[in-house]
């Protein structure tokens, strides 16, 4: 019965297949040859001598690509590592990461590009893409050697948890980086407004007594990117879009064919600013939860194509870490396990949102936005997939948790829909423990 | 009215009904401290650690003075001199401390929602005494003591209150304490120490005012705030002078006030800045009467979290 699983070809019969090239999904069957998508057929079952994994119940796509997890290596090996980061991506349907540049050293470097590549060889559980520091030492100052790093094998640029707060340095970097070729990744938040800040600044701020961290500290930053982008020609990514503000300076950007994509998190789509009055320091995140009226138009953006996608913005920390006053906790959430079955749960059940859309956010969509392989069903490309049970209702059980830190406030929060595993070039990697 | 909190965390949480109740104890328990023996046994047994992670020199004694009035065993404890210099966490310095067998906790913190993390894991009651620029319901129970001495009743009173509104914790526990009772609250202050929205805070929202004059022009009350230069991240304001001159509370300024308006100030004044000399010694300040019903306010909250009532013989 299980005798698929480790055979270099078999078929994967009678999934309803979520191909995001299609209008809509359809029933099919496909045949995985040493590694590779071989053969597609819209027909419930096959007449084969071949292994086959019969898969009505559930729904097959291809792998989540997600654009923006902090795996920690180097230097946090107590917060994730190259193995249990990716472990982690696996379980929750994802086929590839690109991993963010805050590590100690930085990855500034070739020689740490090349380090990861080989730690991803030797024990990832899924692919690595690599974002490389835009500045020195992330200190917004000295551009990097984007030709050297480009050879040796990152997808992008940033400087993720900070912003370039001087223009000038901003702008030769995305001049330097748009002759590479190399999109650039901005982490939008004016440093000085948001100093020192530990939620979105509104009512829920005033009320608890935590500094707050304005809208306007981010679409200051987002609109001066925006126009050193225009400035410059450069492709600009904007990280963890969070404020219905920002979004809307991003779509008028777009429309005057600006090269902009932008990202949102899961979180940032479903959890909002009243939460805080926990206390959790899991739910301290950078930018900070918003309103209601927030995730509303972030939603809108996600849905008219102003956002191009969903990343995790995975940012372990150890329990040490976040079991402490609020204000003395780093910010960040765990998020590569529970992106799917959390947005499936409150977007595609509540009807915002039809199934085929999520996988668009996650699979289609980001590696458009970065220009990475991948995200979608082809003959003959690699046979990297993930397996779906919408229907299957589970609870997320701490003791479950993958990733080597357990930051986030979703325990014990109930989902339906479950992501059972994924194939990585054909191979099967169950997401849920026995 | 039976009071059955486990802590006493803010005021936020409160209902009118458990607020009266305190205030009403305090009544109670402030002729102890009038008495030749200041001493009742009602809370013989128990011991109760004062923390203090900030600096604090009214609400600490007072609280001690209450805790020795009502006959428990206290210790006191100050962030200077203590393992929190060597690194500890908070967490385990106050579970070290509860693992002493200690009943309850005073803690003043810097940190807003100190009280409410520790309230995740600790078993002893825990008495917020300040938690960053959060809450500091003692005090506002406090003035809110030495405001119904006065007027019985808080519905159709005015209360306004005067300076930092984004970083004072006893602006917050003020505002809700008042409105839920029933009376109006105005905050005055520069734009720049007004937190976002604060028009909504409370039950029913607050008045926010800009010009002095024209705030406590119908208050009964005003409550001075202390500008607190050390919560301000950046200067908010250009000057000591300036703020003297547009926000202090002036024997000048207090002539536009009705003339039963009372002037309270939570302490530790700075004269000169935000209320003068003249007002700050005048007949209608009442700010050393706010200290001695502190003692009342903390012996009645101690009393009723522990479980005490206020049958014949207690207080005896």
């Amino acid at each position: 019965m299980i005798d698929w699983k480790d055979k270099r070809e078999f078929w994967i019969a009678g999934a309803r297949i979520a191909d995001p090239a299609a209008e809509r999904m359809r029933v099919g069957s496909v045949l995985v040859q040493r590694g590779a998508i071989a053969e597609i057929v819209w027909q419930k079952s096959v007449d084969t001598d071949l292994p086959v994994l019969e898969a009505d119940r559930f729904v097959l796509a291809p792998g989540f690509i997600d654009v923006h997890a902090h795996l920690r290596e180097p230097g946090f090996e107590d917060k994730e590592t190259i193995e249990t980061g990716t472990a982690a991506a696996a379980s929750g349907g994802y086929t590839a990461v690109l991993c963010m540049a805050n590590t100690n050293p930085p990855i500034d470097d070739p020689s740490i590009v090349e380090y990861l590549g080989r730690r991803a060889a030797l024990v990832g559980h899924c692919r690595l893409y690599i974002a490389g520091a835009l500045t020195k030492g992330l200190q917004g100052e000295i551009i990097n050697e984007y030709g050297l790093l480009k050879h040796a094998g990152v997808s992008a640029l940033s400087d993720d948890g900070r912003w370039v707060t001087n223009s000038q340095v901003m702008r030769t970097a995305l001049e330097y980086a748009c002759q590479h070729g190399l999109p650039v990744i901005a982490h939008c938040e004016d440093s000085f407004l948001a100093q020192s800040s530990l939620m979105n600044e509104g009512y829920h701020s005033t009320r608890l007594g935590l500094r707050g961290n304005p809208a306007a500290a981010e679409e200051i930053a987002v609109s001066r990117d925006i126009m050193l982008a225009a400035l410059t020609g450069a492709h600009l990514h904007v990280a963890h879009v969070s404020t219905a503000g920002a979004v809307d300076l991003i779509r008028r950007a777009k429309k005057r064919g600006v090269r902009v994509t932008a990202e949102a998190t899961p979180h940032h789509l479903t959890l909002d600013d009243s939460l805080l009055e926990s206390y959790d320091t899991n739910l301290k995140v950078q930018p900070p939860l918003r309103g209601r009226k927030d995730i509303e138009a972030l939603r809108a953006g996600l849905l008219d194509g102003t956002i191009d996608c969903v990343a995790t913005d995975h940012a372990p920390h150890t329990e040490i870490d976040k079991d402490v006053e609020f204000d003395e906790a780093p910010p960040g959430m765990i998020g590569l396990e529970t992106a799917f079955a959390h947005l499936h749960t409150a977007l595609v059940k509540t009807g915002a949102v039809d199934l085929l859309d999520l996988v668009r956010f996650l699979t289609a969509r980001p590696a458009e936005a970065l220009e990475l392989p991948g995200g979608c069903l082809k003959k003959d490309a690699p046979a990297d997939l993930v397996l779906i049970d919408p229907e299957e209702e589970w609870t997320l059980d701490r003791a479950l948790i993958r990733s080597r830190s357990r930051n986030t406030p979703l325990v014990g929060t109930a989902f339906t829909g479950r992501v059972q595993g994924i194939f990585l070039e054909g191979k099967w990697r169950s997401a849920i423990m026995a | 009215m039976p009071f059955n909190r486990k802590h006493l965390l803010g005021l936020e949480e409160l209902s009118a009904e458990e607020i009266t109740a305190i205030l009403d104890a305090a009544d109670t328990f402030k002729e102890i401290s009038e008495r030749p023996i200041k001493k009742v046994p009602a809370l013989r047994g128990k011991t109760i650690a004062n923390l203090f992670y900030e600096p604090s020199t009214r609400t600490r004694l007072s609280f001690e003075l209450a805790e020795k009035r009502l006959s428990a065993d206290s210790v006191s404890f100050s962030k200077q001199g203590s393992s929190v210099s060597k690194g500890e966490t908070l967490r385990d310095t106050v579970e070290n401390i509860q693992a002493m067998k200690v009943d309850m906790v005073v803690m003043r913190h810097q940190s807003s929602g100190a009280h409410r993390f520790l309230a995740n894991f600790l078993d002893a009651s825990i008495i917020n005494a300040g938690d960053g620029q959060h809450e500091h319901p003692t005090q506002a129970l406090l003035d809110m003591m030495t405001l119904r001495q006065r007027w019985k009743t808080f519905a159709g009173k005015r209360v306004t209150i005067i300076g930092d509104i984004m970083h004072s914790r006893v602006a917050r526990s003020n505002i809700w304490g008042l409105t839920k009772l029933g009376a109006s609250v105005t905050v005055c202050g520069p734009a720049t120490m007004m937190p976002a929205s604060v028009e909504s805070l409370g039950e029913g929202g607050v008045t926010v005012e800009h010009d002095v004059r024209a705030a406590i022009a119908e208050a009964d009350a005003i409550n001075i705030l202390r500008v607190q230069l050390e919560r301000q991240k950046g200067r908010l304001f250009p000057s000591m002078r300036e703020y003297f001159d547009v926000f202090g509370v002036t024997a000048e300024v207090l002539s536009h006030a009705p003339e039963h308006c009372i002037v309270m100030h939570p302490g530790p004044m700075n004269r000169g800045v935000e209320i003068g000399q003249e007002v700050a010694d005048g007949d209608r300040a009442v700010i050393l009467e706010q200290v001695t019903n502190g003692v009342a306010v903390r012996m009645a909250v101690l009393f009723l979290l522990a479980g005490g009532s206020l049958d014949a013989g207690t207080l005896q």
